[in-house]
């Protein structure tokens, strides 16, 4: 009992909370990219440009199907050989992206294909372009039907910046094991505060995604 | 039929991204880092984080604190003049060197030792600190040295990337090693049994045994583990200023008040030994 | 790189067994847990639904890594010893069975509501009723989702290199801090981990194509 009074010191945890308020900024910055890269990337590949469409979605596909980390150590560790060379939080930001961007293009270009074909063809016959028919037939419809994929996919992103703490991400992971390390009677306290904190991050975003979903759908 | 064109597609496209990663392999190197520096007034520095006595991320002010830390500072100011800045990249064994090679940091000093193997890859400084390779074991463990480890069955923790998990397949073959990311984790999993024994060089495991009372270190020192500033090769101004620095720092006594600022306290530790 | 895969292939393949059977392991663990829990969380018991609402809200809001290194470092402490890969499985496997819970709900959801009271009505119990009607036909449905949760698996094995799980990504990570070979290494690591991920989500789209 001790150890969780003294564990959860004052200065112990402000330690904690600068590694949550990275968490949290890495996790919107990336959420904000990872939406915008990928619903782009989700529609070249449904467009089915050619090969322009079946290249993206070769790359796509690759990086879905790689660990994160293998894409975090690419990125920080590959990346500045051909000139970019972000530091830690810059790097865990385009990680992320990379990463989520290609989940989300998938999500959207199943959530596009899962709109009736017929209703594309209803609209180009009313005289829509294709665009049009996308943007405003398409479009809103799929993206009300892969609002749970995308808010489970936008939690695990919170989640997986836990990750970058192997290539020492300052973050709420990381703080923790700073902490442990120099007092190993705090781990279970650590851990507890661990679980508490991701709980509520991600605990909300979803409360919230519910929220948007029923107030502006 | 446009199976196998797709296939084909995609293996040019895989080889096209192997060739571009590993042709701009070299590039970072060309640069004159010592010519930067100078010019930025700041030097990079790639640092222990979470090693006690040499670089260990304060929990109240969120800065470096160590050894390493404060011998870097003296070091740049040598070089750079008193207004000279010192960044610090927190590193880890595993990540310290692709970080140099990358150019992210313009030199190592994170408990590194000068080894041949590594000596193909990166170019050393003289040794800025002796240390030498021993155990952390708990109070009243049967383990009292290296060959105790030597039988089938025991494990011994280490750092991945940490010259030390070389040495125990050297001095100790039977036994199994674990190795973690760090040094927080392989203390926290030598708590938790995960271990017989923590292995890593007597600095670290002093530093660790003054923060953790049930554990003790034993053995003495099975290797000679000194310690150098990593830098990229190709870059002989900058190691020959580096050189020039640590010289420096020791004729004029620093390098002496930061042994005893640091190991002074340390248990176990025989500071006196070590002074230059 | 042919350098580095004639030196290292034992260690790398050694890893790549551990990635599988580490994977395959947790596939069937998290398969029973989950359904297990999917269950719980339709029961017509309140205590039972709490139950299995509370599981699977638990564990799909904490990060795997922190699951993981919990059952690492704390568990040996009280429990029992239990080495960096088993540790590893077990955290998988609880934090996939969240994932495969909701997963199976929603297919069992998706089986139409008359079915259950139909079965009901000709004299099934509950228990059959689930056996024998509702599970088979929401298992059908839910097969590439399950999929797509079994390649996520595989990905997310590469946590047991945080506990010493000797998987691939371990393996990876020691061979680069080796040789300093950093990007080579971790690019045919990605290779390995694409040869097993890759066919299957290829299969898998394939499947729900034909499915859909």
């Amino acid at each position: 009992m001790q150890n969780f009074i003294d564990a959860y010191s004052w200065i112990n945890v402000r330690f904690l909370l600068q590694g949550l308020w990275i968490t949290i900024v890495i996790s919107v910055a990336s959420i904000v990219i990872s939406f915008i890269v990928g619903t782009l990337l989700g529609i070249i590949r449904y467009a089915k440009i050619k090969y322009f469409s079946a290249i993206v979605g070769f790359i796509i596909d690759i990086i879905r199907n790689l660990p994160l980390l293998l894409i975090i150590f690419f990125t920080y560790f590959g990346l500045p050989n051909i000139g970019i060379k972000p530091e830690i939080i810059p790097a865990a930001i385009m990680a992320m992206s990379i990463f989520e961007s290609a989940m989300v293009a998938e999500i959207v270009r199943s959530g596009i294909n899962s709109i009736d074909k017929g209703q594309t063809e209803g609209a180009l016959a009313n005289g829509l372009t294709r665009w049009q028919a996308l943007r405003i037939i398409v479009l809103p419809q799929a993206i009300k039907n892969m609002t749970p994929a995308l808010v489970s996919q936008f939690i695990s992103l919170v989640k997986d910046t836990s990750l970058a703490t192997i290539i020492v991400l300052p973050e709420l992971m990381y703080h923790a094991q700073i902490i442990y390390g120099q007092n190993t009677n705090y781990i279970i306290p650590m851990f507890v505060a661990l679980a508490v904190l991701y709980f509520i991050v991600c605990y909300s975003l979803s409360l919230l995604a519910d929220y948007l979903h029923r107030h502006l759908a | 039929m446009k199976r196998l064109w797709h296939l084909l597609g995609l293996g040019t496209l895989l080889a096209a991204m192997l060739l571009t990663l590993s042709a701009c392999g070299q590039s970072v190197a060309k640069q004159d880092v010592l010519a930067r520096d100078e010019q930025s007034k700041q030097i990079t520095w790639g640092g222990k984080s979470d090693t006690r006595l040499f670089g260990l991320e304060n929990i109240r002010t969120g800065k470096l604190e160590g050894f390493e830390i404060d011998l870097a500072k003296a070091m740049t100011k040598k070089i750079l003049g008193p207004n000279g800045k010192c960044v610090f990249v927190p590193v880890t064994s595993g990540t310290r060197v692709p970080l140099l090679k990358n150019g992210n940091i313009d030199a190592i000093m994170a408990t590194m030792t000068i080894t041949p193997e590594r000596e193909k890859q990166v170019d050393f400084t003289h040794s800025y600190f002796d240390a030498g390779q021993s155990l952390l074991v708990k109070k009243g463990s049967p383990i009292k040295n290296i060959h105790d480890l030597n039988r089938p069955g025991k494990v011994v923790l280490g750092v991945s990337g940490s010259n030390s998990v070389k040495n125990v397949a050297k001095h100790a073959p039977k036994a199994r090693v674990l190795q973690l990311s760090d040094y927080a984790q392989a203390m926290t999993a030598l708590k938790s049994k995960q271990g017989d024994a923590l292995t890593t060089d007597n600095g670290i495991l002093y530093g660790m045994a003054a923060e953790n009372p049930g554990y003790e270190v034993v053995g003495g020192n099975f290797t000679k583990e000194p310690y150098g500033i990593a830098v990229n090769k190709n870059q002989e101004r900058f190691r020959n200023k580096l050189n020039w620095a640590l010289r420096e720092v020791e004729r004029d006594g620093t390098y002496n008040r930061l042994l005893l600022k640091w190991f002074g306290n340390v248990k176990g530790f025989n500071y006196q030994e070590m002074k230059r | 790189m042919a350098h580095l895969i004639a030196t290292q292939w034992q260690p790398l393949l050694m890893g790549l067994w551990n990635t599988i059977l580490c994977s395959i392991i947790a596939l069937i663990g998290s398969m029973i847990i989950g359904t297990l829990f999917a269950l719980l969380e339709i029961s017509q018991t309140r205590i039972l639904r709490v139950i299995g609402k509370v599981y699977v809200e638990v564990f799909r809001n904490i990060p795997l890594l922190v699951i993981t290194m919990a059952f690492f470092l704390i568990i040996p402490m009280y429990i029992a010893k239990i080495n960096g890969f088993t540790a590893g499985t077990i955290g998988l496997t609880l934090y996939t069975s969240a994932f495969i819970a909701e997963t199976v709900r929603a297919g069992i959801n998706s089986v139409e509501g008359g079915q259950l009271e139909g079965a009901l009505s000709n004299g099934m119990t509950y228990h059959q009723a689930m056996r024998y009607i509702i599970l088979p036909q929401a298992f059908r449905v839910v097969i590439p989702p399950l999929g797509n949760q079994f390649i996520n698996l595989v990905k997310n094995s590469s946590v047991l290199a945080f506990v010493a799980g000797f998987d691939l990504m371990y393996q990876g990570n020691l061979i680069a801090n080796d040789t300093l070979q950093t990007i080579p290494t971790y690019f045919i690591v990605g290779i390995m981990y694409l040869i097993i991920t890759l066919p299957l989500s290829y299969y898998m789209r394939h499947l729900e194509k034909k499915l859909a």
